[in-house]
């Protein structure tokens, strides 16, 4: 399928760049009389984290002390690593509950100091928790700056929890990624401005309408054959391009192919950045074994093939690490693990390099050259709110550099067809977008262009 | 739903009876419920028609509104229910025990000893099904900021002066209905379907008198057969032989007996006030008596359709009653007994009416109230049912097994050797226990934690190093570790609820959301209007 | 408060749509209302639904034909309700109904701009009505200036064939684009209203947004934009944003409040092209299957219910319990569906973990033969031979029985609840 060419004026890295020395500006000086929150919309790869180095270094620079606020542990050790590496000047710390401990690669770091009381760390140039914990801190003097990370994700009765902690803040992250939820009845808070169970950002910005969110215009992760379908289906109100061309990335195989429904699937893949691998039509279990067994199967043959990653950063060899499989359940997750190991690919990453498989929801924020995907809806006999929700496609769709290759049963079409439209309605909710019916029809249709059958 | 609910449901499918979902029983019954079926007027939202309620079966007591679309019929009526319902309510009011607590001065932060009082009991109102709370629930925001006589501006239409109460228990009560677990108002489909699974769909179960059917079929009838004719069979004037449970009526029962019982109460009154203003004595006293025989009429024909669901919602209850009480039931009572206390002294404390919308932070403490209680429950409920527990068991959240083997061993790192043995047990459950997953003990002698050290898929073993809940000795306490031979379960969930983070007071809202109620004007869904001044019901 | 017409496209009928017409019979053409939108949004998915809504058939009497009558209905108080709402919201030249409108629309407040209110010519037939409409709202549309408020329109909606005429409420102009004003009985109570009622009004609403996107895009010699979330700026083209008029909290003022439909529209987009597929539905009918509900002229009915049903049967249904709350046969599926032995009598739900499980014994006989002796013991339960996804459901529910069964046969757990019974 043929992509609009982007043919903007700007130049991608000129672009965000200018994005990145205005939000800078309005973080680190802020001028008088600036409404009190910066808002950051980032799609897929679009250089949050190093926006998020960047903003805390130039506030240390500039005399302040700085707290930093994520959503899970993975996510705080994640960034005090990357902040401990990219800025060793820092004095970090991590802020952890009494029971768990931070991951062993973030303690490596000299200017990282753990601890699960905030006494022992307020003389840090930055102190970085989860929401959670910091709901806890008790403190006589707040921080003057603050910034949220994977905001989004954040819900608004955190942040009610967390707001007298701070003066000024940066709320960074991804709108099109998976919403909060709870599992208990909101019903009568629906409409409001300041729901609990909404997210942070939005309940931010009703009370702040002041504030326009600033946004990174290109994604340096997605390939220039993911970033429009990406954009279009994900964010169709606020558009990002692919930072890098269509030739600037590439993937070639040492191994020829063998004829096979994989190889010619992977060919796809390498070439236009997408394939589908698609098993005959069938109502299956979650963990649909034929399934589970062509994702594994197709993992093993990319590690056999001996892929080389070509991109505007070199080029290397495609390794287990960089390899990701994705589901929507866990029980998905586990037998694809299991089914790898029984192929002989490595997915324990603490014995070396390893596959990562794992649901959504936990490879929000990463990054990988190849993915592969247990299409949520493949061989369902119905579509739920869950399996459409668009921020679980969006994230399975877009972590790669390279390409993505999707595994799933024919049907989907007519399953999402078949979908009963009677979602209630809530009086004064913004309705979200993109639907995820609509998205996932954009997605698919994008994807049966790039089909391969199995068997 | 799970697997098990749905296979329960199968087989409610073959054998045509109701199946169970519970081995005991998971929400408190009181003594002395009262049992409350409203019925509402079409059309006209939250409009209260008629209730029959009471705590004696054999007593039911009907109160009604001829005429619905009459403001003052109306208050009428809300009087007359709140002069039935408030003595019951406020009967557990006075019965009272001292709870000790402590209280830490905000300025030393010294410790004192307080005594809270908290109601030794508490109401329990059982209604047929969640469109009845829902209705209650409208009642309460209706009537809690109506005017009375008794207040300095009491308004065009003051309401009678106990009915802005009466609102204001219907919010409390409704309210506390959102939180998981509790008892102080329930319905009795919801109660039904925690307890048994059906051959039909949820949808379905939603009607009260199917639902039943399928626990009683008449002989020579499967559930399905007698659910359809619970819902659907009609006698020779059209009228359902099993009227729905309400609060919405039947629309044929609505055109063809409720709309001409009314038209006749209308004429009747019609004439009444014809014949004062004639003053003509002779016609009055007719009319009085035509007035009194529409009355009893529409009391004949709203009885007729309540008392089968009246019925019903007491067979329900002695349905649930053969069940024996689990656990934890006190435990979650005195939540709902500290929440019915709270609320009297609120009362008695002349706080004003419940606001229309929560606050930031009030809606904020609810949530976190709601997902803790939520959270307790799913622990209790497994804990005492291993009907729930085998829920977790096929989610892969918790494994039953044998133990096969206790071998000693010790953390030597510290000072002084630590007891750390290694549990191994034979399990057919599939837990999703990776390597290092800290798992707990269920009915150990005391709360014990370990963590998975292996997993044989093959030969459907788990081992654990327990990590806990041995004493302090090098040895293990006697009894504190299950024995070779042993049925043990282990969950990969906490078995105690973790406390929600403090929130600010509702001053001390932040700029993020708001700033304090009543500081600026809320962005979405408000009206600052005075709700009670622009509201007529007519 | 849609009331409307199918009738064929006019002239010598169009193949498809002479063949539902034969598939109905001489009984007056039911068409696309609120109930058909909320049955099709509900399901579908459902050949049946799809056969009987495009041919017009009357679900109602067929239901009742087949002896299963569809439980609808609505209370005469309710009804009055809605007609005394909006009566009173066009009492003293609309005034009431302006008031809420100037709010969101930005009408001005009398004297300076009249409002115009075109006569619609409401007592034609629909074909005269819909040209009037669509006459008065080009004129309204080509002066940006005026305020025109159109009572009632009717819109041309062409639906797999043949032409649906649709009844919104009323119609705003200002600007050279229109707003869809949907009018409802139920209330907005401290800013919120029913969900479930709001989605269903949006939904019909979005069919209204849909004709008059389509109407303009016509109008103006262009194809209706590919994205459906594409406002097209059009004149007299709709804004996707419409407004829901219903009661305030307890009283009879009105509220308006504005919902945006561009999600709905989406869906009813994609629904109302799939209808043009009804012909390989037909296709698969047997030859002389219909659904004439007419009566000879003896007054016999044509067809006897054992022949109506045979028909009924020959068009395959996708039964769900929701389709008894929105579908006039649902009862008569249902009785199907337990017949047939289906597992969706228990909802939609229950077949997402049964793989491709259809029945309650197949279920049943993968759990075990006595669901309530088997016990788990070691490993291996349900072990079986073959491969994919049904063992795999079956391996599960084998599973899940021997849980089941090992809760139910112990006794209260006092201390430990054993592995075996």
């Amino acid at each position: 399928m043929a992509e609009p060419s982007s043919a903007l004026p700007e130049p991608p890295g000129a672009a965000a760049d200018a994005a990145v020395a205005r939000i800078l500006a309005a973080t680190v000086h802020p001028p008088t009389g600036a409404p009190r929150g910066v808002v950051v919309d980032s799609p897929p790869g679009a250089g949050k984290s190093t926006l998020v180095v960047r903003a805390a270094r130039e506030l240390v620079e500039a005399g302040e002390r700085l707290m930093i606020v994520a959503q899970t542990n993975s996510q705080v050790d994640d960034l005090v690593g990357r902040l401990a590496e990219k800025a060793p000047e820092l004095t970090i710390g991590r802020l952890h509950a009494a029971d768990t401990r931070p991951g062993p690669e973030v303690l490596r770091h000299a200017n990282v100091t753990p601890s699960d009381k905030v006494a022992d760390l307020v003389e840090h140039d930055v102190v970085i928790s989860t929401s959670a914990k910091w709901q806890w801190v008790r403190t006589e003097a707040p921080w003057r700056h603050a910034i949220v990370d994977e905001a989004y994700q954040m819900r608004s009765d955190a942040l009610l929890a967390v707001a007298r902690l701070f003066e000024r803040a940066l709320f960074v992250g991804d709108p099109g990624q998976l919403d909060p939820f709870t599992v208990v009845g909101t019903e009568q808070w629906a409409g409001l401005s300041y729901d609990p169970s909404g997210s942070a950002v939005v309940t931010m910005l009703a009370h702040n309408p002041q504030i326009a969110p600033h946004r990174l215009p290109v994604s340096w992760r997605l390939p220039a054959s993911a970033a429009p379908l990406i954009s279009r289906a994900f964010y169709p109100y606020t558009p990002f391009r692919s930072g890098t061309g269509p030739d600037d990335r590439r993937l070639t195989a040492a191994v020829r192919p063998d004829g096979s429904a994989l190889d010619a699937v992977i060919d796809r893949a390498a070439e236009h950045g997408w394939a589908l691998l698609e098993l005959p039509a069938r109502h299956t279990v979650r963990t649909d074994p034929q399934a589970v067994a062509a994702v594994a199967a197709t993992v093993r043959r990319l590690l056999e093939r001996g892929l080389t990653a070509h991109s505007e950063q070199g080029e290397a060899p495609l390794t287990a690490d960089r390899i990701a499989v994705g589901t929507a359940h866990r029980d998905q997750a586990a037998a694809v693990r299991a089914a790898l190991l029984r192929a002989g690919v490595p997915v324990d990453g603490a014995a070396g390099p390893a596959v990562t498989v794992d649901t959504a929801n936990r490879l929000q924020g990463r990054e990988y050259d190849v993915t592969v995907v247990l299409h949520p809806l493949s061989g369902r006999p119905d579509a739920t709110a869950f399996h459409l929700e668009t921020g679980r496609l969006c994230v399975l769709a877009s972590r790669h550099r390279h390409a993505c290759i999707v595994v799933a049963r024919a049907g989907i079409a007519e399953l999402l067809d078949e979908h009963p439209s009677t979602e209630p309605v809530q009086l004064g909710v913004p309705v979200a977008f993109p639907d995820g019916w609509e998205a996932n029809h954009q997605v698919l249709h994008h994807l049966s262009g790039h089909r391969v059958h199995l068997r | 739903m799970s697997l098990l609910t749905t296979l329960a449901r199968l087989e409610a499918v073959r054998s045509g009876r109701a199946e169970p979902l519970a081995t005991v029983r998971h929400r408190h019954l009181s003594d002395r419920p009262m049992v409350l079926v409203p019925l509402t007027a079409a059309g006209e939202s939250g409009a209260p028609l008629a209730v029959m309620l009471g705590t004696d079966r054999d007593a039911p007591r009907l109160h009604l509104v001829p005429q619905p679309l009459n403001r003052t019929l109306r208050f009428d009526f809300l009087a007359e229910l709140a002069a039935d319902l408030l003595p019951y309510l406020e009967s557990f009011a006075d019965d009272v025990e001292q709870i000790e607590g402590s209280e830490k001065d905000p300025e030393t932060g010294e410790k004192t000893q307080v005594f809270r009082e908290l109601c030794a009991d508490a109401p329990q109102l059982i209604v047929p099904n969640g469109a009845g709370v829902h209705h209650l629930a409208l009642i309460g925001r209706s009537t809690r900021f109506r005017r009375t006589v008794e207040d300095n501006e009491p308004g065009p239409y003051p309401a009678p002066v106990r009915v802005p109460l009466l609102g204001r228990w219907l919010t409390h009560l409704t309210d506390r209905a959102q939180v998981p677990g509790s008892s102080l108002l329930l319905p009795m489909t919801g109660l039904l379907a925690r307890h048994w699974a059906t051959g039909q769909s949820h949808l379905e179960d939603q009607h009260l008198a199917a639902r039943l059917a399928w626990h009683r079929p008449p002989p020579g009838l499967t559930g399905a057969e007698a659910a359809e004719l619970a819902e659907s069979a009609r006698d020779e004037h059209g009228q359902l032989l099993h009227p729905p449970a309400g609060p919405a009526t039947d629309p044929r029962f609505d055109e063809s007996v409720l709309a001409p019982a009314i038209t006749r109460y209308d004429s009747a009154v019609g004439a009444l006030q014809h014949s004062t203003e004639q003053r003509d004595e002779a016609a009055a006293e007719r009319a009085r008596a035509a007035v009194r025989a529409a009355v009893e009429q529409l009391q004949a024909v709203l009885t007729a359709v309540l008392l089968p669901t009246w019925r019903d919602v007491w067979q329900g209850l002695d349905l649930l009653r053969t069940l024996p009480p689990a656990g934890h039931l006190e435990e979650r009572w005195t939540g709902d007994r500290w929440s019915y206390t709270g609320h009297r002294d609120r009362l008695a404390a002349g706080e004003p009416p419940q606001p229309r919308q929560d606050d930031a932070v009030t809606a904020a403490r609810k949530l976190a109230q709601r997902e803790r209680e939520q959270a307790r429950l799913d622990v209790q409920e497994a804990l005492d049912d291993p009907l729930a527990m085998a829920e977790h068991r096929l989610a892969g959240e918790a494994f039953s097994g044998v133990v096969t083997e206790v071998v000693p061993d010790w953390d030597t790192t510290g000072r002084s050797p630590k007891p750390r043995p290694l549990v191994t047990l034979r399990t057919a459950d599939r837990p999703h226990a990776d390597l290092g997953k800290e798992v707990h003990r269920v009915h150990g002698p005391s709360a014990q934690k370990a963590e998975v050290v292996a997993v044989d898929a093959a030969e459907g073993t788990v081992t654990l190093r327990v990590l806990s809940g041995m004493g302090r000795k090098k040895e293990p306490e006697p009894g504190s570790l299950p024995e070779p031979g042993e049925p043990v379960t282990f969950t990969l969930f906490e078995l105690t609820v973790r406390q929600s983070a403090p929130l600010p007071e509702p001053d001390d809202t932040p700029w993020t959301h708001g700033g304090p109620p009543g500081a600026a004007p809320a962005p979405a869904r408000s009206t600052a209007e005075d709700p009670s001044a622009s509201e007529e019901w007519e | 408060m849609n009331v409307s017409t199918n009738v064929p496209l006019g002239g010598p009928a169009e193949p498809l749509a002479q063949r539902l017409a034969e598939l109905r019979g001489p009984a007056p053409q039911r068409s696309l209302n609120a109930r058909s939108l909320a049955a099709l949004a509900a399901n579908p998915g459902c050949h049946r639904r799809a056969v009987l809504d495009a041919a017009g058939v009357d679900k109602s009497v067929l239901a009742a034909r087949l002896g299963r009558p569809a439980p609808f209905g609505q209370s005469p108080f309710a009804i009055a309700r809605g007609v005394i709402f909006e009566s009173r919201l066009k009492a003293d030249d609309y005034a009431p109904l302006l008031e809420p409108l100037r709010r969101h629309l930005g009408v001005p407040a009398d004297g300076h701009t009249p409002l115009l209110v075109p006569d619609l010519l409401q007592r034609s037939g629909p074909a005269v009505r819909a040209d009037r409409t669509a006459q008065a709202l080009a004129l309204a549309a080509a002066d940006p200036e005026a305020w025109t408020l159109l009572d009632h329109p009717l819109l041309r909606l062409d639906v797999a064939g043949s032409t649906a005429y649709l009844e919104p409420d009323a119609l705003v102009v200002h600007g050279g684009r229109c707003t869809v004003v949907e009018i409802k009985s139920f209330p907005v109570l401290d800013g919120s209203a029913d969900p479930a009622k709001v989605g269903a009004a949006a939904r019909q609403a979005a069919v209204y947004v849909l004709a008059l996107q389509q109407a303009a895009a016509a109008a103006a010699g262009q194809p209706l934009a590919d994205d459906p979330y594409t406002e097209q700026r059009l004149p007299g083209s709709p804004r996707t944003s419409v407004l829901l008029v219903c009661p305030k909290d307890f009283g009879n003022r009105p509220t308006a409040v504005t919902v945006d439909v561009r999600r709905e529209l989406a869906t009813t987009r994609r629904q109302l092209s799939r209808m043009t597929g009804i012909g390989r539905l037909l296709d698969a009918l047997p030859a002389g299957a219909d659904f004439d509900l007419a009566a000879e002229e003896d007054g016999a009915p044509a067809r006897s219910a054992e022949q109506l049903a045979a028909s009924v049967e020959a068009v395959p249904a996708a039964y769900s319990p929701d389709c008894l709350s929105t579908c006039e046969l649902g009862f008569h599926c249902r009785a199907q569906a337990r017949c047939g032995d289906r597992v969706e009598q228990l909802g939609r739900g229950v077949r997402g973990e049964l793989g491709s499980i259809r029945t309650v014994a197949e279920a049943l006989a993968a759990a075990g033969p006595s669901t309530r002796t088997s016990t788990v013991t070691g490993t291996g339960t349900g072990d079986q031979d073959g491969a994919g996804g049904a063992d795999d459901a079956a391996e599960r529910l084998a599973y899940a029985a021997a849980l089941r069964a090992e809760a139910l046969g112990a006794p209260a757990p006092a201390r430990a609840p054993g592995t075996d019974a």
